[in-house]
């Protein structure tokens, strides 16, 4: 599929494509197969750059709170980045915390309301850096709740900055001539860091590059949330986002290039599932496989989620 | 001989420490996260023990900056919730202390001090911005089982901040006390609390130190949280307690606070049967600090003394009280242990007593025995002023 | 001229004022019957407008950052019909 960048009309691929057809209006007689908003989302708005994959995973838990019949029992601890403006459009009971603090919170949260899903909303600068021992902490004790990671290897809301997970040759204001192993180090790769630990029970890395990215990235939103209501331990779930603006690139080669880099260090899939960390291996396989499965999928027009 | 007073059955002879956790419980706290670190460790035990028991929970938490998130969390919910350590530990909090002021978070704080040297970072705050914490200095452990439960009440009352500033002293001794449940006016529920049944309905709600809400609802912004936070101090300034003696004829005042204001009173206390005219001033409160009752007895008095196990803190307040209406001067001074933790050379009856006499005889001060060894001595470099 | 008919099973309808023109919509519909507009919405974005041959699958929805789309299957497959230059 290739991009058709700027171009307009049918002028671009080997067919016409015809006229323009008529999108303002509600069509009748036709079924709504996906709804403009979920549930939980109050407004459209929000104050993401263009191209940005945040919007994406946030839609992705909220579809899948309401789809496992638990909003009315949910409540969101929130980190600082970008994403806390979400703290105003998502319809969740929620505590706004401090930069890298939301898993305690989250604990703190947790141990008064038991029956309560708790998740957090966190970046990668707030959890893998500012709030790197929290995170290890309560996932070691085994807290029932769910961190969300979102991680698009920068810190975004101060500019595009070098974080723990940005990887080796990746510019930023902080690592102009791109991260050298030798001055600045090595990317940590926090999921695999977290599956580790004995009292993480389910714990996936998603991404929202694709739209079957985006929809297997829902599934593991589910799958953690599920973890939890068994009360199995500390559920994790990272997503790789776009973030063009702090990646200093074009807006429509977001996925590309996440593809090309953040996505080849830390590697798509279900990291760790019934207390069995998985290979590195297994989920190169797996991804290969899935993709097949989706294309084949969206070629008959249907997407399963 | 007389027969020996009937024994009260109720009192326990227990640990200032289990004291005060006995008397959060009693309060109803019913979450606490602390770190170990002496000399507050005991009272991280003491929770970790007592809470279980009541359905509540006490985590040892992996440094005291996750143990004030966790106590962030469960107040969140609405619950009595407590978090402490000593002033070392407390500084690591600041940043989390100064959002959940502005959050309106009732947190009760306690310090287990290795001395008066926190005065600053309790009433003026290590964190950042505006604000205030309600602070009680009690003198004993029975004050401090009572001031435990007014901490709660006020915090819950002005959704506010409260720290107990206690000491290795208050920690460390024993006392036989019964802790018994204060009964206090009622206060509004809690509807501003989260527990996520509210989720999903359209009403759903922010815990937040930030000026925003939910989409549809109004908001501060960030300014008007600060101006709103600012405007409750005045308040709050009204829950000021102090205890006096002595005042009415009182040429030199001493004022001192917290477990070595027990030593300057038995030692005012000798002087005073030895003619002398001295009172004293004891606030409960350190913040809010009472500046009016010092400024009445600045009106009346020679000098005032202020008494403090530190460099000299608490001087600064007793001197905006007094308002230049008599000199204020130190009569205290560094005094620790070797270990750094408890008591020194300066907590004892006699060297008080001769510290408040030089004050009141308008004799000069002598050096804290030992300390003469640690004084610092200027370098070459440092003889002139930077202009 | 050629007189060209593609079956349509799906629409969308598209928030042209909410559209921050990052263009993802486009590789991911896989008929590609998405194409952006020459046009520039209140906040000068292009916006993405739709051609003959929608499935509703909803790949655009899925990829969309701004909650533009809302998508949408017929009862029964609509034709649609257009004279092409292109042979």
């Amino acid at each position: 599929m290739t991009s058709s960048g700027t171009s307009s009309g049918a002028s671009s691929g080997p067919h016409d494509l015809g006229p323009v057809l008529d999108t303002s209006t509600a069509p009748d007689g036709a079924r709504v197969v996906e709804p403009l908003l979920p549930d939980l989302l109050l407004t459209q708005q929000h104050q993401m750059c263009p191209g940005c994959g945040e919007p994406i995973a946030v839609r992705g838990y909220l579809e899948a709170l309401v789809d496992l019949g638990v909003a009315q029992q949910s409540i969101a601890v929130v980190g600082i980045g970008c994403y806390t403006s979400f703290s105003s459009s998502m319809d969740v009971d929620l505590v706004q915390a401090l930069h890298g603090r939301a898993p305690s919170v989250a604990t703190g949260v947790k141990r008064m309301l038991p029956d309560r899903v708790v998740f957090t909303l966190q970046g990668d600068g707030d959890m893998v850096n500012e709030g790197l021992q929290e995170v290890l902490h309560t996932a070691a004790r085994g807290e029932d709740i769910t961190c969300i990671l979102l991680n698009n290897g920068v810190f975004g809301e101060t500019g595009g900055h070098m974080t723990a997970t940005s990887v080796i040759g990746q510019r930023t204001k902080s690592s102009l001539d791109g991260r050298d192993a030798d001055y600045h180090g090595y990317p940590i790769l926090i999921g695999d860091l977290i599956a580790r630990l004995q009292g993480a029970a389910y714990v996936a890395r998603g991404s929202v590059h694709n739209a079957g990215a985006v929809a297997r990235t829902k599934k593991m939103f589910r799958r953690a949330f599920e973890t939890q209501l068994r009360g199995e331990g500390f559920s994790f779930v990272e997503v790789l986002t776009m973030c063009p603006t702090g990646w200093f690139i074009p807006t429509a080669d977001g996925p590309s290039y996440m593809q090309e880099t953040l996505g080849e260090v830390h590697v798509m899939g279900e990291l760790k599932v019934d207390g069995r960390i998985r290979t590195t291996e297994e989920l190169h396989d797996e991804n290969a496989a899935r993709q097949a499965e989706i294309e084949a999928q969206l070629a008959a027009g249907e997407l399963r989620k | 001989m007389t027969a020996a007073p009937p024994l009260r059955s109720d009192r326990v002879l227990m640990e200032g420490s289990e004291a005060l956790v006995r008397s959060a419980i009693a309060a109803g706290c019913r979450f606490f996260a602390g770190y170990p670190m002496t000399p507050f460790t005991e009272v991280l035990e003491h929770f970790a023990r007592l809470l279980p028991d009541v359905g509540g929970a006490c985590v040892n938490a992996e440094s005291e900056l996750e143990a004030v998130g966790m106590a962030w969390g469960a107040l969140a919910t609405g619950a009595r919730a407590a978090t402490g350590s000593t002033g070392q530990g407390l500084s690591l909090m600041q940043e989390s202390f100064s959002e959940i002021t502005l959050a309106e978070l009732p947190l009760v704080i306690f310090n287990m001090a290795r001395g008066q040297q926190d005065y600053y970072q309790a009433t003026r705050g290590g964190g950042h911005g505006d604000y205030r914490h309600i602070v009680l200095a009690p003198h004993d452990i029975s004050e401090g089982v009572a001031l435990v439960q007014l901490a709660f009440h006020l915090a819950d009352k002005w959704r506010n901040p409260v720290l107990v500033y206690g000491d290795y002293l208050l920690a460390h001794t024993q006392e036989a006390v019964a802790v018994e449940t204060i009964a206090y006016p009622p206060l509004p529920p809690k509807d501003w609390a989260v527990d996520g049944r509210a989720s999903g309905s359209g009403q759903s709600r922010n815990v937040t130190p930030l000026g925003v809400s939910k989409h549809g609802q109004p908001a501060f912004g960030q300014e008007g949280r600060a101006q709103y936070a600012a405007s409750k101090i005045p308040y709050m300034e009204r829950e000021v307690r102090v205890e006096t003696a002595f005042l009415d004829d009182a040429d030199t005042v001493i004022v001192a606070f917290g477990t070595p204001s027990k030593f300057v009173r038995y030692a005012i206390g000798r002087l005073r049967e030895a003619g002398h005219k001295i009172g004293m001033i004891r606030p409960i409160t350190l913040w809010p600090f009472p500046y009016d009752t010092v400024r009445a007895a600045a009106g009346r008095a020679r000098v005032i003394g202020s008494f403090e196990l530190c460099a000299g803190q608490m001087i600064d307040d007793v001197r905006i009280g007094a308002a230049g209406q008599a000199p204020v001067e130190f009569i205290g001074g560094v005094s620790t242990d070797g270990s750094g933790f408890g008591v020194g050379r300066l907590l004892d009856v006699d060297v008080i007593e001769q510290r408040i006499l030089a004050l009141h005889t308008g004799q000069p001060l002598g050096m804290i025995p030992g300390t003469d060894v640690y004084r610092y001595e200027l370098a070459p470099h440092q003889k002139e002023p930077t202009r | 001229m050629t007189r060209i008919t593609v079956k349509t099973r799906g629409t969308v309808t598209v928030d042209v004022e909410t559209c921050k023109g990052c263009e993802l919509c486009i590789p991911a519909c896989p008929p590609g019957v998405l194409t952006m507009s020459d046009g520039v919405n209140r906040t000068g974005f292009h916006w993405p407008e739709l051609h003959a041959g929608c499935t509703g699958c909803a790949a655009c929805l899925l990829v969309c950052p701004d909650f533009v789309f809302e998508v949408f299957r017929y009862a029964e497959p609509v034709d649609h019909e257009f004279d092409s230059e292109t042979p």
